[in-house]
């Protein structure tokens, strides 16, 4: 009998601890498939955050490192300036790399550390019970903002794409979600595009992926799909920010 | 090999060089940025990398990366630098990565100083990182020791797959001395088996980490950790001892503070005075076994340190109240002179008789 589909070489044999509904298994197996698709796990190395996705270093059948809250990009950078012919890339969370670990992420990115970088944004902190992210939307409510966030007093959710997009090293930086099957075929191939960019030796790749978080949501995993698409997409738009790599060398570099 | 005039910064990076460092992640911080700056301009001639991290806490974090990867790496700072790196070391002792960091100590708490201190002895032996973990630190106190404990610094930490501290005071950073690079020692390590280089599909993969969920499992690791620094408790103390026979009273101090002590007691023994010198080359483990050595007829232990007193607890611990301890220290960058050292002792030897 032909085989239509086959669970992923990229990913271990074993269950993860995620939520039913938490889309996080989605981006596993994205970044998984395109590892293998492109023939690199057995010259990957990973590097896991601190956070829901902590436990990704038993998930992805490559060589692992698991990381301090934020640091996954000073890690990686450190691992792949002793193995530059190596496919080094980190996966993270929101408060990982949106809030605690914004110095390492901005810096990485302009040194254009040829690394990938898979950014999950969920809008909150999952892994502690639910509090507010620096990305949790204006109005939403979180367990350290029980009344929904208030821009004036918390400050307005921070477009990570956006900002590094601005940075001369950062050679591709793209949105996606993984809301609907197309959505989901297209957060494959930037996801895909951005590891292809790192082993072409072209620098730093960002795909950030927006994700749910029924649990902490409060939203049964069906509507909480809806509620990203409502709610996230319009002050996320998704999309290509960067792509050096398509742009034409202007006459003054 | 003919000895060279060098500065202690610089030694300490030619010295790693040597020793086979090939990685180096760093921050600017005085009083230790000759070293950075010496790794930025010879580690590519070496073959090697230097990068600028934009803070210690992402300098310590490439060096978890580095050496979780198989290379020899190291790093460098200052007092309230390496404050900021101490959650990265103890990832790394609790991974069990090896790596060298030098701390040239200056005064603190808080931005304190730029200026010569002993006041991270307690950060140097306790650490600031969570968890039970230590770390072999070495104190030398010339820049030829620096450079000879630099170079089995990168041996030690690979043999017990361990951080390694070398803790100087800012002044044998800043001081130029004739040293000489030694040969060293064929060493028997193991091969680093563990390290993540890519599976090349050949083994499963590797996986660095210090996250035990299981209560029991991290327990495990943790015996297994203490197991390690017993072994390099019974193994790796080391100290210099002048004197020690027939001594009324023995000096016990570490570093350039213990250059000072060798003078004072030098003079007062020329004076009749029967004075001798216990000095720290480990900070931890620290030298018991160096105590155990002490004469019956000693009856005062003098610790002089560059800070308000800490080293002076643990000759406490191990006197078990068999001697008089006492303590002269100075802080914030001032220097203790021979005199004071002579001053205090001979108070002490007056009040006994």
């Amino acid at each position: 009998m032909a085989v239509v589909f086959e669970r992923t070489k990229g990913l271990t044999p074993i269950s993860t601890h995620y939520c039913p509904g938490c889309t996080h298994g989605i981006i596993h197996r994205l970044t998984a498939e395109a590892m293998e698709e492109l023939g690199v796990l057995d010259q990957a190395i990973g590097v896991a955050p601190v956070g829901c996705s902590v436990l990704a270093y038993k998930y992805f059948n490559c060589d692992m490192h698991e990381a301090a809250h934020g640091r996954a990009p000073a890690v990686a950078t450190g691992i792949k300036r002793v193995l530059p012919d190596k496919f080094v890339f980190t996966y993270q969370g929101d408060g990982d790399l949106a809030s605690i670990g914004t110095a390492e992420i901005v810096h990485a990115a302009h040194r254009s550390e040829n690394i990938s970088v898979v950014f999950v944004n969920n809008a909150i902190y999952g892994m502690t019970g639910g509090q507010m992210a620096p990305t949790t939307l204006a109005g939403q409510r979180t367990t350290t903002s029980p009344l929904g966030r208030d821009p004036a007093h918390a400050g307005y959710p921070i477009r990570i794409s956006e900002m590094l997009a601005t940075i001369p090293g950062a050679t591709f930086i793209e949105r996606v979600a993984v809301d609907s099957p197309a959505n989901v075929r297209k957060a494959k191939r930037a996801i895909k595009r951005a590891f292809e960019i790192q082993l072409e030796g072209k620098g730093f790749s960002l795909v950030e992926v927006l994700s749910t978080c029924p649990t902490n949501w409060g939203i049964e995993p069906p509507n909480a799909l809806k509620w990203l698409k409502e709610n996230m997409i319009p002050y996320y738009p998704l999309g290509n920010f960067r792509d050096a790599t398509k742009e034409e060398v202007s006459d003054g570099q | 090999m003919a000895k060279v005039l060098m500065k202690g910064n610089e030694a300490i990076g030619e010295a790693a060089i040597r020793a086979g460092c090939r990685y180096f992640f760093g921050y600017p911080i005085t009083p230790q940025s000759e070293l950075p700056e010496y790794m930025s301009l010879h580690l590519p001639k070496a073959g090697g990398v230097f990068l600028q991290a934009e803070s210690e806490i992402a300098a310590i974090n490439m060096v978890y990366g580095a050496s979780g990867s198989g290379a020899r790496v190291m790093t460098g700072s200052s007092t309230p630098g390496i404050a900021l790196k101490q959650e990265g070391i103890s990832y790394i002792a609790g991974a069990q990565l090896p790596c060298v960091i030098v701390n040239m100590m200056r005064g603190g708490p808080g931005l304190g100083s730029i200026q010569p201190a002993q006041s991270d002895y307690n950060q140097s032996t306790r650490g600031g990182g969570g968890g039970d973990y230590r770390l072999l630190a070495y104190a030398p106190a010339s820049v030829q020791e620096m450079v000879d404990y630099v170079q089995l610094a990168f041996d030690k930490a690979d043999e017990y797959r361990n951080p390694v501290l070398v803790v100087g005071d800012g002044v044998i950073g800043q001081m130029m001395e004739p040293v000489e690079f030694r040969a060293t020692a064929a060493s028997d390590l193991p091969p680093k088996d563990w390290a993540t280089t890519g599976t090349g599909g050949k083994r499963p993969p590797n996986i660095i980490n210090s996250l035990y969920l299981d209560a029991e499992e991290l327990e495990r690791h943790n015996i297994h950790l203490a197991e390690k620094y017993n072994r390099i408790k019974e193994n790796e103390q080391r100290w210099e001892s002048v004197g020690l026979e027939g001594a009324e009273l023995v000096i016990v101090a570490y570093g350039t503070t213990a250059r000072i002590a060798k003078s004072a007691m030098e003079n007062l023994n020329r004076q009749g005075k029967k004075i001798g010198l216990l000095r720290l080359i480990t900070l931890w483990p620290f030298p018991e076994k160096g105590f155990a050595e002490l004469d019956e007829a000693t009856k005062d232990l003098l610790v002089v340190e560059m800070s308000m007193g800490q080293m002076v607890d643990d000759v406490r611990i191990v006197n078990e109240g068999k001697r008089g301890v006492h303590f002269v220290g100075r802080s914030g960058g001032v220097i203790p002179s021979t005199a004071l050292v002579e001053e205090k002792i001979l108070e002490i030897l007056e009040r006994s008789e």
